[in-house]
């Protein structure tokens, strides 16, 4: 257990090290993210208005507010793209992978964790700098703060779950990125991405909750904003919980028979 | 005209490059309609709530909707290949082989590449666009007719404008891969009426990158908004910015000091 955690910390730091070098790189990237929450702000905002100050109980104020934790919580959804497991598998990397004597997915959920530390930091101008633009309305409360951090996190990890399971199904088939935009259109629409859950028709917001997106992009937005009792919270954190560990066991189930294929397609 | 006879050759040689490869065209396909989906559920939403956007109905969004589709796949169709190639041609030095053929250097790096399935979003976005008129019921006239045309001419050509500048900052800065994603984010805007937008960000979206003028103006056109006082304006804009890209063309190449150096 504790060379696990000796592990982790160190690919972690390696992470931070690595990515700190890239930074202009890595804000240009950031910079570029702004425009789709921005955007959606300003429709919906305008929608607010012409709709007599609010909308769904959102006002353009707390519109802001949620398109400002937006740009947070989508840098902590970035995760290893499913499209990644052609390069591994085409070029051997996952065999390189293999001789350790660790599972590859704790490496690389290791680096991306230490990665997410230096976009938080880079994080914060440019929060400021949206909030001084376009004045969010935040009420919330210091458990809620908490309770955001866990479930930022909690996101996080839901997320790389469940690409690494969509990436795996690169191990059966070559012709994966119509499934894969099937997932992420599905995942746009059902995860908060697009509009907060609340804007969705009740039949999509009932759909939504059985889903495994809006647990890693809308709840935790909408748990910072205050619109959740702490029971709600704790239901969400716990279906974080659910979906991570869903997430695990499929993956220990079907990691063997996936590396039996790619002996017989990698070599 | 030289220019026209050695854009058609190169389209030729493209098309029939890309048309070897016919499963691409039902990738395309598949993808310009889970980006139709998306769009049209974005409208459906919007309009759940509200019955009008800053002034402009539902069949009207859906007008500006398809021209963005159809701007947006002219766009993926001729101009952002030509200029990723140049980005990697000036990264590599081999845009020698370019400069050394005996026509004029700004025509062949932008009418090189074409990649012919994106002509799906071209035809996607028409269909939308006939489909939305249809629902404004709107009688078109010949001359908004024209004036649709020309706004859409003038703002294709402001884009490739725009792209080539920013492009010729490659022989300076080298690596400009960011630019593509900037930009495409940038467009992603151009999805709703720029009017909706507040004043400092309309007027970057006017002036810094021309998408009001690719698709908002277009649309004004077709749905009876146009006062000629933009038309003329988007002519002059549009005649400033391809001399502008022309002098900052020649002015990067005098910078580019190739592979033989």
């Amino acid at each position: 257990m504790r060379a696990m955690l000796d592990f982790y910390l160190t690919q972690m730091k390696m992470a931070l090290v690595q990515q700190f070098q890239y930074r202009v790189a890595n804000y240009f990237y950031m910079i570029g993210m702004i425009a789709e929450p921005v955007i959606y702000l300003v429709v919906w905002s305008t929608v607010a208005n012409a709709q007599g100050g609010s909308v769904a109980g959102y006002t353009p104020g707390e519109f802001a507010a949620y398109y400002i934790v937006w740009t947070l919580v989508r840098n902590m959804n970035i995760v290893l793209t499913p499209y990644a497991w052609e390069n591994y598998i085409q070029r051997g990397w996952l065999s390189m992978e293999l001789l350790r004597p660790v599972h590859p997915l704790h490496a690389q959920i290791a680096y991306f964790a230490g990665w997410k530390f230096v976009a938080i930091v880079m994080w914060l101008p440019i929060a400021a700098i949206l909030a001084a633009v376009f004045q969010p309305e935040i009420n919330t409360s210091p458990w809620a703060v908490a309770a955001f951090v866990v479930a930022l996190w909690g996101g996080f990890f839901v997320r790389f779950m469940m690409l690494w399971l969509l990436g795996m199904i690169t191990f059966w088939t070559t012709r994966v990125s119509a499934i894969f935009e099937l997932y992420f259109t599905m995942e746009l629409l059902f995860s908060g991405r697009l509009v907060p859950l609340a804007l969705l028709p009740p039949w999509a917001q009932q759909l939504a909750a059985y889903m495994p997106f809006k647990w890693a992009f809308g709840f935790p937005i909408e748990l910072l904003l205050g619109k959740y009792t702490q029971a709600q919270a704790l239901y969400g954190l716990g279906a974080q919980v659910f979906w991570i560990a869903l997430g695990a066991i499929l993956v220990r189930l079907f990691w063997r028979t996936a590396l039996r294929r790619f002996s017989a397609v990698g070599a | 005209m030289n220019f026209l006879r050695v854009a058609w050759a190169y389209f030729r040689i493209g098309a029939l490059n890309e048309l070897q490869y016919r499963v691409n065209f039902f990738v395309q396909l598949f993808e310009s309609f889970l980006a139709l989906a998306t769009g049209l559920v974005g409208l459906a939403l919007v309009f759940s709530h509200t019955q009008s956007l800053g002034g402009w109905s539902r069949p009207e969004l859906l007008a500006v909707m398809g021209i963005h589709i159809l701007m947006g796949g002219l766009i993926k169709t001729t101009i952002q290949p030509n200029m990723e190639r140049l980005m990697g041609d000036v990264q590599q030095g081999t845009l020698d082989y370019t400069l050394t053929k005996p026509s004029d250097s700004q025509v062949l790096v932008s009418v090189r590449e074409v990649r012919i399935w994106q002509t799906v979003d071209i035809l996607m976005g028409l269909i939308i666009m006939v489909v939305a008129v249809i629902q404004i019921q709107a009688r078109i006239g010949i001359g908004q007719a024209l004036a649709f045309a020309a706004a859409l001419l003038m703002g294709g050509l402001m884009i490739y404008s725009f792209w080539l500048i920013l492009t010729t900052g490659a022989f300076w800065v080298v690596r400009m891969d960011q630019i593509v994603e900037l930009f495409q984010g940038v467009y992603q805007a151009g999805r709703w009426p720029v009017g909706i937008y507040p004043g400092w960000l309309r007027s970057g979206l006017t002036f810094l990158v021309p998408v009001a003028f690719a698709v908002t103006v277009p649309a004004e056109a077709l749905t009876g908004r146009l006062t000629p006082q933009t038309l003329l304006g988007a002519a002059a804009l549009t005649t400033a910015l391809l001399l502008a890209s022309r002098w900052v063309w020649f002015t990067g190449l005098r910078n580019y000091t190739g592979a033989s150096a």
